[in-house]
């Protein structure tokens, strides 16, 4: 077949690179360019406040797919490339530098940016946001043994930096404007197990209080909290939130709402153009109502969807969301995205850091989440979507066969 | 082809069907499966991550990484699903009254 389309994917990152990847997978032989604002191929972002900052594993291993791989599939990346318009009527995005490029097709893979603070002192240097790969490396350049770091945002980013950093050897102190830790993604039993968890690790966390400003001269030296207590403090990465990159959709007259909004099959209200992974408000069967999600597995999952749909090959897309994170030793993974559940029961041992507490509404599991065992985990996860009947009781009977109640 | 050896690996009442255990055998980490009442070996480490694959989840012929869910077929090694797109290896497996053996090369 002769093909000389030209498919444009914005955003070199999970989703944008999954894009691309299926666009080879189902054969299309045009003209496939990745263009990313970052230096980097498409990376591993979970690494960034885990190994990567630990130090544990160099920039290269974080990659998706190696500069080889990328070769073979005939994947033309343009990084440092900002893009910062989209011409619909002649189908041209615009770079940064003035150049543009036609499409036939384009899928906005820009995900999202970290939500700044807006404190005075915030712009100090010492003081850290963590999105990117160069955000990590400039972490880890500026912390050592006995460094006091504050963390501000006791969330999944604020708290897998304070474990990391923890073990580096700094005094990490989390500051939580909540009075609970992670309280939009958990059961406030499972923000007090948090609390107690990170505690026991040496980790100060301190609920209920923002930050009135950094001071320093010229260098992050103190955090002044509302209350007028200082702590001195060389480093602080703030974790409070991200927000998605839709202003380049917005602005080309696309439907943006806390997002791209998309259908089922990644399609944005253009026909030519597809949206996925972090920056998308799409629909999910499963749930019955729209979300936006912030995970690993929809910008891989979503990212192929939406490579399918530029060849209109596309298959409704819907899951029950995942998400996972490693904090100390503890392996936390969620599913589903429960939000009026009329209980919850723990199976296993809180105490020994190894459970599950499961969700429970209309006598079935409307989400879970697990720590340290994610066997149990994926059980939850075909319990729900076969909608199998469960009882509490049974649920937290340790004589109870998980696999068992799968057969029902 | 380098010669095949048999290593005693595990006891068949130690892994019940559709189940996985990991074992160390020669300091290759391998799982150890059983479908149906047939046993199978992988190597252990998800092909993705480092990571035991006997700590994952066995749902018919397939084996689930308990980390990011990549998926591989349990008697073929194939990876069925991202983020893993490399297959594992497998071996060759037999049974001597009660004792699973894996055949490692050497
Ligand atoms: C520190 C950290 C830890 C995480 N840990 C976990 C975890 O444990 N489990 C989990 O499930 N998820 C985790 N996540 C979330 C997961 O990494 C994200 O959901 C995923 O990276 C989203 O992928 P994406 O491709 O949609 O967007 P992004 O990864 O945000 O990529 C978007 C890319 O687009 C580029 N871009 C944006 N605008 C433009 C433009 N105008 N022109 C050119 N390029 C542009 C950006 O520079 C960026 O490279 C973590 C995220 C972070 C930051």
């Amino acid at each position: 077949m002769n093909e000389d389309r030209t498919f444009l994917i914005i955003g070199a990152s999970q989703a944008g690179g999954w894009v691309a990847q299926t666009l080879r997978h189902e054969g299309f032989e045009g003209k496939v360019i990745l263009i990313g604002e970052e230096p980097y191929l498409p990376y591993e972002r979970p690494p960034l406040s885990k190994a990567a900052l630990l130090g544990e594993v160099t920039v290269d291993s974080t990659y998706f797919w190696s500069q080889e791989t990328l070769d073979e599939a005939n994947i033309e990346t343009q990084l440092n490339t900002r893009v910062i318009a989209i011409d619909r009527n002649v189908k041209e995005i615009v770079t940064e530098g003035g150049t543009r490029m036609g499409y036939d097709k384009l899928a906005i893979t820009t995900g999202a940016r970290v939500r700044e603070l807006p404190v005075e002192g915030a712009d100090l240097p010492g003081v850290f946001y963590l999105r990117t790969m160069e955000n990590t490396l400039a972490i880890r350049d500026a912390v050592k043994d006995g460094t006091t770091a504050m963390i501000v945002g006791g969330g999944w980013i604020g708290l897998e930096c304070a474990a990391t950093l923890t073990k580096l050897g700094c005094n990490a102190i989390v500051i939580e404007s909540a009075d609970r830790l992670c309280g939009r993604a958990v059961t406030p039993e499972i923000s007090d197990w948090m609390l107690e968890f990170h505690t026991s690790h040496g980790v100060d966390v301190r609920l209920g209080t923002g930050i009135e400003k950094f001071q320093g001269a010229g260098q992050l030296e103190r955090a002044v909290l509302p209350s007028g207590d200082t702590i001195e403090c060389s480093v602080a990465v703030v974790g409070i939130g991200v927000i998605p990159n839709a202003e380049l959709a917005r602005d080309a007259g696309l439907e943006v709402d806390n997002g791209i909004v998309v259908d089922d099959r990644a399609c944005t209200s253009d026909s030519d153009i597809v949206a996925a992974g972090d920056v998308t408000n799409h629909p999910n069967a499963l749930l019955g109502r729209r979300i936006r999600l912030e995970s690993y597995e929809n910008a891989q999952n979503q990212g192929i969807i939406a490579g399918k749909a530029m060849l209109n090959k596309a298959e409704a897309y819907s899951e029950l969301p995942w998400f996972w994170s490693d904090q100390f030793d503890a392996n936390l993974q969620m599913i589903g995205l429960p939000k009026d559940w009329e209980e919850t029961v723990t199976r296993g041992d809180k105490d020994s850091n190894e459970f599950v507490t499961f969700y429970l509404k209309d006598g079935v599991i409307d989400g879970a989440i697990s720590v340290n065992n994610p066997r149990d985990l994926r059980i939850a996860k075909r319990l729900m979507l076969g909608k199998k009947q469960v009882t509490a009781a049974e649920l937290i009977n340790p004589e109870t066969k998980m696999q068992g109640l799968l057969k029902r | 082809m380098n010669e095949i050896e048999y290593h005693a690996a595990a006891k068949t009442d130690e892994i019940p069907e559709e189940d996985v255990k990991g074992v160390v055998l020669d300091d290759e980490e391998i799982a150890i499966y059983n479908i149906e009442g047939e046993y199978y070996a992988t190597h252990g480490i998800c092909t993705h991550e480092n990571i035991a694959l006997a700590d994952g989840f066995v749902e018919g012929q397939l084996i689930e990484c308990p980390l990011h869910s990549a998926c591989f077929e349990i008697k073929t090694g194939k990876a069925v699903n991202p983020p893993a797109e490399i297959d594992l290896k497998t071996y060759p497996v037999k049974v001597e009254g009660d004792t699973i053996y894996v055949g490692i090369e050497k």
